[in-house]
């Protein structure tokens, strides 16, 4: 598992711009955000180098920040890759909650899956998928 | 356990008819003594023989808080000096102070109103009541002093303040009953904690009488829980007496009015019109006993409803409900009146919600639109859409069912919502026009 920090954010003109210069100000440096957007509100999940003291960062200057776990795997940057991968999630019954992928630069695909089961990883490694360590994912 | 049997569970025709009685002799000591009522009833054209029934009350002025700062200090006494046993005095914080007189009849019949509330937590003349209400011209430490002589109770008058040696006393004079503000019920119940006591177990105590200041259902229920005790919620208001106006039976439907001294009515604040029993709306007392401070049609500002269905504890004196609020903070929302207090009463239902909120009124087209920020609190799984979404569905579901009106909700970063060491501002009203 490796976290990932999760920002609750308002539905608002430069809330995204906010939270960002706070992480920017605690010297931390992101490696990937994706943003989630509803009708009222919105949420923003953020891989940087130091989770924990981006949450601790947060919550003192006035946002709604949390530590989530969720499960890395990095894939071959081709075709079929990610379906593979969706495919035994499928056949194990394990349900996504959200999900999100990126390319890094030597050429594989990190995809992100948040899924409430505690055997997924296992599951994964035993079918030969290659897990992302957090030394690793932080350090891209 | 009653404390005055006959009159506590008197008919309610011979209850009607005492009142009646007792209100032609009230306003005639209006009339008689009192310059500003004489006039008021001339005014109207009313006399009060004009009083042949109940009903006729609407005929008569109401009377407000300003009357009695501009009659200050003696012009709505209808005693002399010498018939004077004591004078008490509202803070005057918000304005001028209002003083209120009380003769020894006077005196006497508010210790019976609230001994009433003594027995209603079977309190009798071996229990021992702690008084740490304030003791001076406040009224809540000598009227509870008052109700506890009147019972025949030991009682430990310990005014409020060094809450260690309340606790102390508390715990080596064996205190049944404990009778204070609510905050101060739990900072006393806190700090006896902290001492390193399990009060709710180690202590004698098994009632507390709390009144003056609202209390929402999670903190009685703390201070019952931490106390262990039965909580009886005791109203009053120094214009009318001081606590006592009303007491809080076992049964906990309401507060039953010593209807025998005081006469309710529950008007529209708008209309002035009297509403039927069970509708919400402003609490008018007239007081039907009292000598040396009567009071035609008071208009107390606090709002609440009158409670008629028979109690199962046997007292046949109507009940008043609990407060909602003061009409000063009702809003008019499309028509429908609404208190905060509504608003936060459901909010509190909603673990996952923190209890900062705030309430902000706009017009949108002709219509008035009720804004609800709200945060969640820091442990809820802010990282799922879903459950925010699910949250915020439940918690519009359950307001629309309270309130009857639609109301937005908006969740909110925490520093959104103010945080304040006084009194928070809960409603920002933006309505262009204020109805």
């Amino acid at each position: 598992m490796i976290t990932q920090v999760t920002i609750f954010l308002e539905n608002d003109n430069g809330r995204l711009a906010e939270a960002v210069r706070v992480i920017s100000d605690a010297g931390l440096n992101m490696r990937a955000l994706f943003l989630a957007d509803t009708a009222t509100f919105g949420l923003a999940r953020i891989f940087c180098d130091k989770p924990q003291v981006a949450v601790e960062q947060l919550t003192a200057a006035g946002l709604r920040a949390s530590a989530t776990s969720v499960v890395a795997v990095r894939l071959p940057d081709q075709p079929g890759a990610l379906a593979h991968l969706l495919e035994f999630c499928d056949s194990r019954h394990f349900s996504i909650e959200y999900g999100y992928c990126f390319t890094v630069d030597d050429g594989s695909a990190i995809d992100v899956l948040k899924i409430n089961n505690p055997e997924v990883e296992e599951a994964l490694v035993e079918e030969g998928f290659a897990l992302v360590s957090p030394e690793e994912v932080y350090d891209l | 356990m009653y404390y005055q049997p006959e009159i506590e569970t008197m008919p309610r025709d011979e209850l009607a008819q005492l009142q009646l009685q007792r209100m032609r002799e009230s306003f005639e000591n209006c009339y008689q003594n009192v310059e500003l009522y004489r006039r008021r009833f001339d005014e109207l054209g009313v006399k009060p023989q004009d009083l042949a029934s109940l009903e006729d009350l609407t005929k008569f002025p109401f009377t407000i808080k300003q009357d009695l700062r501009d009659a200050y200090p003696f012009g709505m006494f209808a005693r002399k000096n010498k018939d004077v046993a004591r004078i008490h005095a509202s803070s005057g914080t918000t304005g001028q102070a209002t003083v209120v007189g009380h003769t020894a009849a006077d005196l006497e019949n508010w210790g019976d109103c609230f001994a009433r509330g003594i027995a209603m937590v079977n309190g009798d003349a071996n229990s021992t009541i702690q008084v740490s209400y304030g003791y001076g011209l406040f009224t809540g430490g000598l009227g509870a002093h008052a109700g506890g002589e009147a019972m025949g109770c030991t009682v430990i008058p310990t005014s409020s303040g060094n809450t260690k040696r309340q606790v102390q006393m508390m715990k080596d004079c064996g205190t049944d009953i404990l009778a204070c503000t609510p905050s101060y019920a739990l900072l006393i119940a806190d700090t006896a904690i902290e001492m390193g006591y399990n009060p709710a177990e180690e202590f004698q105590i098994s009632a507390g009488i709390f009144g003056a200041e609202p209390a929402s259902e999670n903190m009685r229920q703390e201070i019952a829980d931490k106390l262990g005790i039965q909580y009886c919620d005791v109203y009053g208001l120094s214009e009318v007496m001081g606590p006592g106006v009303a007491m809080e039976c076992a049964e906990r439907g309401g507060l039953h009015v010593a209807e025998d001294h005081f006469y309710c009515e529950i008007i529209d604040p708008e209309t002035l019109e009297p509403l039927p029993d069970g509708e919400w709306g402003e609490l008018v007392i007239t007081t039907l006993t009292r000598e040396c401070t009567p009071l035609v049609r008071y208009r107390t500002r606090d709002v609440t409803r009158i409670v008629s269905e028979p109690c199962a504890c046997g007292r046949t004196h109507r009940k008043i409900d609990r407060f909602r609020g003061r009409t000063d903070d009702m809003l008019i929302i499309r028509g429908v009146n609404v208190f905060p207090s509504q608003i936060e009463q459901v909010i509190t239902t909603f673990p996952e919600i923190a209890t900062q909120y705030q309430i902000i009124l706009t017009t949108k087209g002709p219509l008035d639109h009720v804004e609800l920020r709200v945060e969640t609190e820091p442990d809820f799984p802010i990282d799922e859409v879903r459950r925010l979404e699910d949250l915020r569905n439940r918690l519009a579901a359950e307001l629309k069912s309270n309130l009857q009106v639609n109301v937005d909700i908006k969740l909110v970063e925490p520093k959104t919502i103010e945080r304040s060491e006084g009194k928070a501002k809960r409603v920002i009203d933006l309505r262009e026009a204020k109805n």
